[in-house]
């Protein structure tokens, strides 16, 4: 049986409506043969969780360009633990600062790729990390 | 090699040049190209200052009037913004460029859950007219013009404006602000939309016909190109796209009986600059020559100066790379040249921190220093148009017309713009665009010096303008303070007319001014709108 397609979500929260890096990745990881959730903008953590729950996705992908990144992730992550999705795999992408990377990966946010990082990277990232992998 | 297609040959030489909007440049131009183009200076350029208007809308270009400078500013509090306001100004800054946090861009107050980690991040944090009385203390209104970089809640924000200075007793026909109104731009581009796309694009007519009547100096729409060209598309498409937009806030105002004539010389524009040097320049020449043109022969506008293409040509943010920072001094000058050449009338740069954050001060000044070495000291001012006539400008020029046209009419052949931006079909077509870009970077197609060549050096970390905690508490705290000591009854009689007034589809302008003197907050008024016209929906794009 063919392998089942790694799912992931991608999602733009909060209130920053800058989603050309959000739709450019959504473009490169459906080229590399993964289905693609775009929840399209401002979204709430709740909302982006709900999502994930639904959707059976691997991993959650956020995009953050307001540098409000640390609380959001804050609060995915905590709410990812209170459900029990502590398998979902996340990484975040947008405008972060080096000094960040720390914050967010002690937060569990296993995958950091702030603006200009290869698509190949993300891909490989994902196939590398994604649950059942 | 640069933000163009290169060929080369096996010993590195260029063997074809094409530029992003698809026009392939040539080793050598000469006479014979403008006799190709059928070249006519009456027809196709005219005098500086004369119809077309291909060269300058001024006769004598930046000797007669020197460009304004307009960084973009606003931070945190009301207090802080003020603060850079001034310094700005004192360092010989022209203009206003207001940014706001991404709640008042939204219409919620600092205290609605929604704000939560973003209050005055971004930009400065607006609740209520008390903040803009904070924000424009002893700047003087009737001389210093404003943009005021909001969409959604542009209307809010214009009488907001008007409220502040009445206040500090100014009149309302000698204050200029240019709120950035541009609604389609945001569903496109930026993002920052709430209401559906009729009742919003409503509500840019009813602050262009109120700004006609009331406002004489103020430009009440700045319709951006600029945040379309971020998104991805190509320089071409960015003047297709912003014209056509414009012609759909046109026609909402025409369809109440006015004639374009009569208010249209209030528009401005919001273009970028980035990428290839010739095709930005001859984009510009274009531009002004379309403009002039199609509102003459599309709305018979005849006033000369009512078929000026205005605006801000301002140095784009996507051209600007985290990797090796200092980078982006250089590049920052080469767009302001670029916006020199190009005859821009207003001016700002993205600073070489903006792939961080909104600039630090240190980095916001640097870029107006570099706007005063163009015009002070390397002569930039010495004489209009100065690559005019260039058989390859020229060329180019025309090249570019032709390419704004083309895709002006696929958009036309859809319905015009309201209906190319419900369906999805602008926005698909820049997220193809930035994909593809995006890919030919990575693969090292499209050199970005730094990023994927060049790469040796020494990675700067920049300093950051760090986001302050206190801000948010401080400004929630003013916030309920001001519910406490407002006449209540007074804000909710104005927000119940504003009401009234948004169902019966009158103008809601001299509404929300009321609203705004009785300090209702923003929040409250774009929630009547919210309750009134419902929320925007994006289409999928996928």
């Amino acid at each position: 049986m063919e392998k089942r397609k790694i799912r992931v979500l991608l999602a733009k929260p909060g209130l920053d409506g800058h989603d050309r890096g959000a739709k450019v990745v959504a473009l490169a990881m459906r080229e590399a043969g993964m289905e693609v959730i775009y929840t399209g903008l401002h979204q709430t953590v709740a909302s982006i969780v709900n999502q994930a729950v639904q959707e059976d996705v691997d991993v959650i992908g956020l995009s953050i360009m307001s540098g409000a990144h640390i609380p959001i992730c804050s609060k995915l992550m905590g709410m990812i633990k209170e459900q029990g999705l502590d398998n979902k795999l996340v990484a975040v992408g947008g405008v972060i600062p080096n000094k960040d990377v720390p914050t967010l990966k002690g937060m569990g946010v296993q995958g950091i790729f702030p603006g200009g990082s290869y698509f190949n990277d993300i891909v490989s990232f994902i196939e590398t990390h994604a649950p059942g992998r | 090699m640069g933000v163009a297609t290169y060929i080369k040959d096996k010993k590195d030489a260029i063997k074809e040049v094409i530029l992003q909007s698809g026009i392939k440049v040539k080793p050598v131009y000469t006479p014979d190209d403008l006799e190709e183009i059928g070249f006519d200076y009456q027809k196709d350029l005219g005098d500086a200052g004369e119809f077309p208007f291909t060269r300058s809308i001024h006769p004598l270009g930046f000797r007669s009037r020197n460009w304004t400078t307009r960084q973009y500013t606003g931070f945190g509090t009301p207090e802080e913004t003020n603060e850079r306001f001034k310094l700005m100004i004192s360092h010989g800054q022209t203009g206003l460029n207001v940014a706001f946090d991404l709640p008042t861009q939204m219409g919620y107050d600092s205290d609605d859950e929604m704000a939560e980690g973003e209050v005055g991040r971004v930009g400065m944090a607006v609740d209520s007219l008390r903040d803009f009385e904070i924000a424009f203390k002893d700047i003087q209104l009737n001389r210093i013009g404003s943009g005021l970089t909001i969409n959604a809640v542009a209307s809010v924000m214009l009488a907001m404006y008007q409220s502040v200075a009445e206040g500090f007793g100014y009149q309302k026909t000698e204050i200029s602000a240019t709120p950035q109104n541009d609604i389609l731009k945001e569903i496109v581009g930026r993002g920052a939309w709430i209401y559906p796309v009729e009742p919003a694009v409503r509500l840019i007519g009813d602050t262009i016909e109120y700004a006609m009547k009331e406002l004489p100096r103020c430009n009440p729409v700045s319709v951006c190109g600029y945040h379309i060209r971020e998104s991805g598309c190509t320089p071409s498409q960015e003047i297709s796209y912003a014209f056509m937009i414009a012609f759909a806030y046109i026609d909402n105002v025409v369809a109440r009986g006015y004639r374009a004539e009569e208010f249209v010389g209030s528009f401005s524009f919001n273009l970028n600059i980035y990428g290839n040097l010739w095709e930005t320049v001859a984009k510009f020449r274009a531009a002004r020559k379309l403009w002039a043109k199609l509102l003459r022969d599309r709305y018979g506008v005849q006033d000369k100066k009512a078929l000026f293409l205005r605006g801000i040509f301002g140095g784009g943010g996507s051209g600007m790379t985290k990797q090796q920072p200092e980078n982006n001094i250089m590049r920052g000058a080469y767009y302001a040249l670029a916006a020199a050449l190009s005859g821009a009338q207003t001016t700002a740069l993205c600073s070489f921190d903006e792939a961080y954050t909104i600039p630090t001060e240190r980095a916001a000044l640097l870029s107006l220093r570099t706007f005063q070495i163009l015009m002070d000291e390397i002569g930039l001012r010495d004489t209009v148009d100065p690559l005019a006539g260039s058989y390859f400008m020229e060329t180019l020029t025309k090249q570019m017309e032709e390419k704004i046209l083309e895709e002006m009419e696929k958009v036309e052949k859809m319905g015009g713009m309201v209906e190319a931006v419900a369906s999805g079909y602008v926005q698909r077509e820049v997220g193809r665009q930035a994909y593809e870009f995006e890919k030919k970077i990575q693969s090292g197609e499209i050199t970005k010096v730094g990023v994927n060549k060049y790469t040796e050096g020494v990675d700067m970390e920049v300093e950051l303008h760090e986001y302050n905690d206190e801000w948010a508490k401080l400004q929630i705290d003013r916030l309920r303070k001001l519910r406490q000591e407002r006449d209540n009854t007074a804000v909710s009689r104005s927000l119940k007319a504003l009401e009234q007034a948004a169902l019966k589809k009158e103008n809601v302008m001299p509404y929300l001014v009321d609203c705004c003197k009785a300090y209702a907050t923003v929040g409250e008024m774009a929630n009547v709108f919210r309750d009134v016209f419902g929320e925007y929906r994006e289409p999928g794009i996928f």
